[in-house]
């Protein structure tokens, strides 16, 4: 590595860092496709049916592992077509506003103590930030498509994220009054000392509601209006195709994936094992991941498609008035004895 | 040029176009994605100047919500960009005003050195800017900051009491009501007697 950086001089800092960079995108890129294979097959158990089988490589059908594959190599070969009356431009430009925050969310994700391409102070903050942008893909969507389901779907995403969002936000406030940091780092390690230490106990409510305002968040279901096909057919995504499309889709499960990883780090303790005695690693992370992406797919084969209103009332009259009263519990308990429980 | 000179320009130069063309777009949802871009921008020239806190939050309250909502209202708006432009050059006094009240304010900003302002100096890599911020707000200003939030709260509240409408005639179901439904008062068992289709009468053989 010495060599390298003797040979590239003061350009070495930027080029270890795309090298960096790549190292996480590739894997994320990878969990996705896959991600969609996982969703197709699990689902395919619930409902007894087989899920993707067929495709494989060099004639081996390997339970269809091919499929992610196959479906990549179709979506990039098809055609976009651009709707006479759309604005060109923020029409082919959207995708990139749903992506770009869903990759730039991973700069301050820790993978283990050292693992982090950048271990900032402010981590909680900056995810939160970046985060919140992810609705602009939807919304330039909806309205560069100039069609009216489109343009329903996209304002039914808007209304929804903003909502949820300050319910998702108050719970995070809950673990950083917990953790006495904004550091995603210093947030897994403050829950050191086994499964009953992390924060999905004493934070058992922020945890729920952090959950499932995750999944509106990622405009999954049952909290998928947003497209909601048998009322406006696929909504802010309904005039894309091809890559384009592709590339909405690839951002859903990013940030999938992204929630599912901050749930790990902030609720069930990143990288630590449930066991004393047990070595920490990269392994429980991916577990819990795994488990929480789990949740998802479950959910989603499972609950029917929530009414508009009845998300709103969920957002505003449930989430934020139980998130408001742990907040203060929390807060009243740390001045009293009783403190250490929400350590 | 040192680095983050480079830096410095690069945004400052973003920031600049997109705020030209927030005024100058013809399309009302150019311009608030241009200020949007413009925001971004100037989160990143407060990073530059390591006030990492006032930029993201910069970013989560002015892009992730405030204009999330301008943009909302301005989509739905339906708006005759010709009418708009009709009187444009009567707002010139204000405008020239505003402009120059806005000059007056940045010759004492860069020209801090004639009254006998330096620049404050760098504060080492671990300084937590986060933590710094929230000690001065919960101890020195804890009454303004309070007090502020309140404010705000009152606004809230105005705003939503102005415009709620109690409809009348309004098809609602109280949710409460919902889930203390009992099996028993959507459902009534009958019992009835397994009954045969009479026989039809066979008319030809």
């Amino acid at each position: 590595m010495e060599f390298f950086q003797g040979l590239l001089g003061p350009a070495w800092l930027p080029v270890w860092t795309l090298v960096k960079i790549v190292a996480i995108v590739l894997p994320v890129l990878t969990a996705v496709a896959y991600l969609t294979y996982a969703e197709r097959k699990i689902i395919g158990w619930m409902q007894v049916r087989m899920g993707p089988n067929r495709v494989g490589f060099f004639g081996f059908k390997l339970w269809g592992l091919g499929q992610p594959i196959a479906d990549a190599v179709k979506l990039m070969t098809k055609e976009i077509i651009i709707p006479t009356g759309a604005n060109k431009g923020l029409f082919l430009f959207a995708p990139v506003l749903a992506i770009a925050p869903a990759m730039a969310a991973w700069a301050v994700i820790p993978f283990t103590d050292e693992l982090v391409l950048a271990n900032i102070d402010a981590g909680l903050l900056y995810i939160m930030a970046i985060t919140s942008m992810g609705v602009y893909g939807v919304i330039v969507a909806g309205w560069a498509s100039n069609s009216k389901y489109a343009f329903l779907g996209s304002l039914r995403s808007a209304a929804q994220i903003v909502s949820y969002e300050i319910a998702m936000g108050f719970a995070l406030v809950g673990v950083l009054m917990s953790a006495q940091s904004l550091n995603l780092v210093e947030i897994v390690h403050a829950q050191q000392g086994g499964f009953w230490q992390w924060y999905w106990l004493p934070l058992f409510p922020l945890f729920l509601v952090y959950l499932i305002a995750g999944v509106a968040e990622t405009n999954r279901a049952p909290f998928d209006v947003a497209e909601g096909e048998s009322e406006i057919v696929a909504g802010f995504h309904v005039d894309y195709s091809g890559m384009a499309f592709a590339v909405f889709f690839l951002a859903e499960y990013a940030n999938m994936i992204l929630v599912s990883a901050l749930t790990s780090i902030m609720f069930l303790g990143g990288w630590l094992s449930p066991l004393p005695g047990v070595p920490d690693g990269f392994i429980w992370l991916a577990a819990k991941i795994s488990f929480v992406l789990l949740l998802f797919l479950w959910f989603r084969a499972t609950f029917p498609r929530y009414r508009y209103d009845q998300i709103m009332r969920l957002g505003w009259k449930v989430f934020i008035p139980v998130t408001l009263v742990w907040i203060l519990v929390i807060g009243l308990a740390m001045q009293t004895p009783l403190g250490y429980l929400f350590h | 040029m040192e680095f983050s000179a480079v830096v410095f320009y690069f945004f400052a130069a973003i920031l600049l176009i997109a705020g030209v063309r927030v005024i100058t777009a013809r399309n009302p949802v150019h311009a608030a994605l241009a200020l949007v871009l413009a925001f971004f921008t100037a989160a990143g020239l407060w990073v530059l100047l390591e006030a990492e806190f006032l930029a993201i939050t910069l970013v989560l309250v002015y892009v992730g919500a405030v204009m999330v909502l301008f943009l909302f209202v301005v989509m739905m708006l339906d708006i005759n960009i010709e009418q708009m432009r009709q009187n444009f050059w009567d707002y010139l006094p204000i405008a020239a005003l505003v402009a120059g009240l806005m000059v007056v304010q940045m010759i004492l900003v860069l020209g801090g050195e004639t009254f006998g302002l330096t620049a404050p100096e760098a504060k080492p890599a671990d300084y937590s800017n986060t933590k710094e911020l929230g000690r001065l707000l919960y101890t020195d200003y804890v009454y303004p900051f309070e007090l502020a939030a309140v404010i705000l709260l009152v606004a809230i509240v105005a705003a939503i009491a102005l415009t709620l409408r109690r409809r009348q005639g309004l098809k609602w179901v109280d949710p409460a009501e919902q889930v203390k439904v009992k099996r028993e008062g959507r459902i009534r068992m009958v019992n009835l007697k397994p009954q045969k289709p009479e026989a039809k009468p066979e008319e030809d053989a």
